[in-house]
């Protein structure tokens, strides 16, 4: 199935059609790129640092989990792309849907689940290639050879993450000359390219100077209004100007597993936080 | 004793220590210059164009080393082509997906304790396994699996390092994009450990084309009117082409035999170098 | 493929494996009908008279006079070399070693025998005043020069491994490089200096070529390291290539490289429990 993308017309930031509209109704019949949580609990080993995690991620919208150092963000992330298989002695219980489809169960395949869930990581890490073939590896991936079909890609992505007119006459130039900030927006571009609904982002600003974590704030922007996108940050602020909703973890003890403390709008979590711990810990009293 | 003396004392000890040790140092190097001089010195004199290109005459008194060049090339080659991927793939064993468990541990005993193994005792093996055994006769094959037992700890060892070397969310990012366990490897970290790998690889084998041990008993000749003309073929080799001149022919012509030193210590030291300066380009290009 | 990858990951052992079970199997002849107590116990090495004399002994003593000798030049200058580039030397001097070592364990061991022959055994000869050059002392020098190389290269490591931390604390304490070489790093690092004197070992009793140039190879018990000796790897490489196939004396020349064969694994399996133990220890 050829997946057509189209380009806004100012060659801005903006994929207008991820998707074609009959795939969009044949997969989920509405809106794409929801997750749905209930009752998530993870383990490594046997020591317990997530309990009955509950909440809804809405599509098309950026969803901000914050919570202090150690409180299991990143490892509720890696949930949503199962990437918490691959470390080994990690369970995961409870029931996980993304878009109604459970994604945890055997019926799943992780292969074909992080094709619809990217993830762009802490530090920026193109791959050791050429910018052209960082951004062509998920495509190559799905078994997309043709030559045109990858160059455009490649350029609708890297024009959705604000890179385009650094790099257009410099595809083959080995990914690792970018400044950090052009190697990070390399990377969401690079997550682009497999056209998931979800990007899952862990602190993806957080090695970068204050310019290039701007741009990176501003590519996220323009992409919610085609993928959703669930973002881990500790800048209060940052949370605070790019994100609809906003999930507040917190681990009281180490004894104890974290949870969930609450969840809803961002306005609303910062202006008028339900719990007083939700309260302290954006005022900085702890974390 | 006041505290002066004892600290004059302490410099005083400091100065011969580091004398001393200096010394030691010094006289390593001093060896290592006499041994490049002395094979340069004695060697280059041999060097022309009828040594490199002519078969051995009288012996090896007179004439060229050609076939002994091209004996250990085709070995050294038949040793590569043997060793890189059963290495490279055992050192993806280790590093990707061995357990952490007792096996594992005696998988890399038992590679160190093959780094040990006398090169001699490898010819024993070779001959008993290879030549005689596997029915492959005294023959380039039988001699490129000898050196492939001999050099394989090299390759595996250095391969995992270089993979370990490779930061974790790199595979990470790779298996986020949907990429298999295998695509990552084959793609994404490989490719990332290649010059670590490259380089341990060329080091190793060129420890093995030096080797005469190994190959004394699985295929290489004293005298050969034809260069090798399959796998199956004896074969000449330039450590072995030495020993032989040395020990066994009377009145050996001194400056023929250190023209052989000279082209083998060249043609390895050339790899190494070679090897070394690679990687060095390629680790400017790629730091983590 | 993945299977490939596990058989290729299981291959050290079974090469490992396969290799004492050849060696085991050629010996069985030597051991049945030359005994093992008989050849481990006996000085007559006389394969080719009728009945042969296989006494290992004279091969065996060859082996450890060349490798005491080896030892003596190697583990000295070899330790001595490693400090002075791990704690005195800067980066610049530490790169210009490396080089250098790199090079002396890149050099075949035919071409260091070559060197013997042209330089050391006249040497030797006009020194000591003997009859020949080809001496114990000869073949042992010149091992342990090829030595070297192994025992600073893990010396090094061992002086590395230990913390800076340590040798920072004993300087704040008012003791100068020296006093904390000796003091602190030298006793840290010691088990790992140890093993590369044990590594060091294991390669100059394996080394053939070199010694089988430079030893001169008389098959009789030596009386000093003045005199020629045969080590158990001169005398494989010498004899396989006149003895007859499946004969005792080739089964014989077997057990030789069966001997070789479980003393280095031995050195090498007791030289890695002590660097595996000294690794850990720095691990925390
Ligand atoms: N691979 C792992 N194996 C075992 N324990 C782990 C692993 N990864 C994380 N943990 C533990 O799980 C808990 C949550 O870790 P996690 O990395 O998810 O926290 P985080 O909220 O992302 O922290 P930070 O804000 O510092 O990134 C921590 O106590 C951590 O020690
Ligand atoms: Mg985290």
């Amino acid at each position: 199935m050829v997946i057509p993308m189209q380009l806004s017309a100012d060659g801005g930031a903006v994929i207008t059609a991820v998707r074609d509209a009959e795939y969009t109704a044949e997969v989920t019949g509405g809106a794409i790129g929801s997750f749905s949580l209930t009752d998530v609990s993870v383990a490594y080993g046997r020591d317990r640092v997530i309990e009955g995690v509950t909440m809804d991620v809405p599509a098309h919208a950026v969803t901000a989990l914050i919570g202090p150092s150690g409180c299991g963000k990143s490892t509720l992330l890696r949930c949503l792309n199962r990437m918490n298989d691959e470390l080994g002695n990690v369970h995961v219980g409870g029931r996980i849907t993304l878009d109604g489809q459970d994604i945890m169960g055997k019926a799943m395949d992780p292969v074909e689940l992080r094709m619809r869930v990217g993830q762009v990581f802490q530090r920026p890490n193109p791959f050791p290639m050429s910018i052209f073939d960082n951004v062509a590896y998920g495509p190559r991936t799905q078994g997309i050879r043709s030559r045109t079909e990858l160059s455009d890609l490649v350029e609708a992505t890297l024009r959705s993450s604000a890179l385009w007119d650094e790099v257009k006459n410099s595809l083959k130039k080995h990914a690792f000359e970018l400044s950090g900030g052009q190697q990070q927006r390399l990377c969401i571009a690079r997550a682009l390219a497999t056209r998931p609904e979800v990007i899952l982002m862990d602190e993806p600003a957080s090695a970068l100077d204050p310019i290039s974590t701007q741009q990176i704030e501003d590519t996220i922007a323009a992409l919610k209004s085609s993928v959703t996108i669930v973002i881990v940050t500790h800048n209060m602020q940052q949370a605070a100007r790019i994100s609809d909703k906003t999930a507040f973890m917190l681990r009281e003890s180490l004894e104890a597993p974290a949870f969930l403390v609450e969840m809803g709008d961002t306005k609303r979590m910062f202006t008028n936080p339900e719990d007083t711990r939700t309260e302290s810990y954006i005022t900085g009293r702890f974390g | 004793m006041s505290g002066t003396a004892r600290i004059r004392q302490a410099r005083a000890a400091e100065f011969v220590a580091r004398m001393v040790l200096g010394a030691m140092a010094a006289s390593v190097v001093a060896v290592a210059l006499f041994v490049l001089g002395y094979i340069v010195f004695h060697g280059i004199g041999a060097i022309d164009w009828t040594f490199l290109t002519q078969i051995p005459k009288d012996r090896g008194r007179e004439g060229g080393i050609f076939p002994v060049i091209v004996g250990t090339v085709y070995t050294t080659l038949g040793t590569a082509a043997l060793t890189l991927p059963i290495g490279i793939l055992a050192g993806v064993y280790l590093s990707e997906y061995a357990p952490r468990n007792y096996t594992t541990r005696a998988i890399r005993l038992a590679i160190t304790n093959m780094a040990g193994v006398p090169s001699i005792v490898y010819g024993l093996f070779g001959l008993a396994a290879f030549v005689l055994a596997a029915g492959f006769g005294r023959s380039i094959l039988a001699a490129a699996l000898t050196l492939t037992c001999m050099t394989l700890p090299v390759v595996i060892t250095a391969t995992e390092e270089a993979l370990r070397q490779v930061p974790q969310d790199l595979r990470q990012a790779s298996l986020a994009l949907g990429a298999t366990r295998l695509r990552t490897i084959y793609r994404v970290v490989l490719p990332a450990a290649a010059p670590g790998i490259i380089t341990g690889s060329i080091l190793g084998l060129a420890r093995a084309a030096g080797e005469t041990a190994p190959i004394l008993f699985t295929g290489a000749v004293f005298q050969m009117r034809r260069t090798p003309d399959g796998p199956l073929s004896q074969f000449m080799a330039l450590p072995y082409h030495i020993y032989a001149q040395v020990t066994s022919v009377p009145g050996w012509n001194p400056t023929l035999v250190w023209g052989t030193a000279l082209v083998l210590v060249a043609g390895i030291s050339a790899a190494s170098i070679a090897a070394g300066i690679w990687r060095s380009a390629q680790r400017r290009k790629v730091t983590w | 493929m993945r299977g490939l990858i596990y058989a290729c990951g299981w291959l050290a052992i079974i090469i490992l494996g396969a290799i004492a079970a050849f060696l085991i199997h050629n010996s069985v002849r030597a051991i049945q009908e030359a005994g093992i107590g008989t050849m481990l116990s006996t000085t007559a090495w006389y394969p080719t008279s009728s009945p042969g004399k296989f006494g290992l002994l004279p091969l065996i003593v060859g082996s450890l006079y060349v490798t005491g000798v080896a030892l003596l030049v190697s583990v000295p200058v070899g330790v001595g070399a490693a400090v002075f580039i791990s704690e005195f030397s800067g980066r610049r001097v530490k790169d210009v070693m490396k080089t250098i070592i790199e090079f002396m364990a890149a050099v075949p061991s035919v071409v260091y025998g070559l060197i013997g022959v042209a330089v050391l055994i006249p040497l030797v000869k006009d020194i000591f005043a003997l009859d020949s050059g080809m001496t114990a002392l000869t073949g042992g020098v010149v091992l342990g020069i090829m030595s070297i190389p192994t025992v600073i290269t893990i010396s090094e490591d061992a002086l590395h491994a230990v913390p800076a931390d340590l040798r920072r604390g004993s300087a704040a304490l008012g003791n100068t490089r020296w006093q904390t070489t000796y003091k602190v790093t030298l006793p840290a690092a010691g088990s790992g200096i140890f093993a590369a004197s044990m590594l060091g070992l294991g390669r100059a009793i394996g080394e053939t070529m070199a010694v089988l140039m430079l030893t001169g190879n008389a098959a009789v018990m030596p009386a000093s390291v003045l005199e020629s000796v045969r080590t158990m790897t001169g005398t494989i490489a010498a004899e396989m290539g006149e003895v007859v196939q499946g004969g005792l004396h080739y089964s014989v020349l077997f057990a030789v490289g069966l001997v070789l064969f479980i003393i280095t694994f031995a050195i090498n399996l007791a030289a890695d429990l002590v660097l595996e133990r000294q690794r850990k220890r720095w691990r925390r």
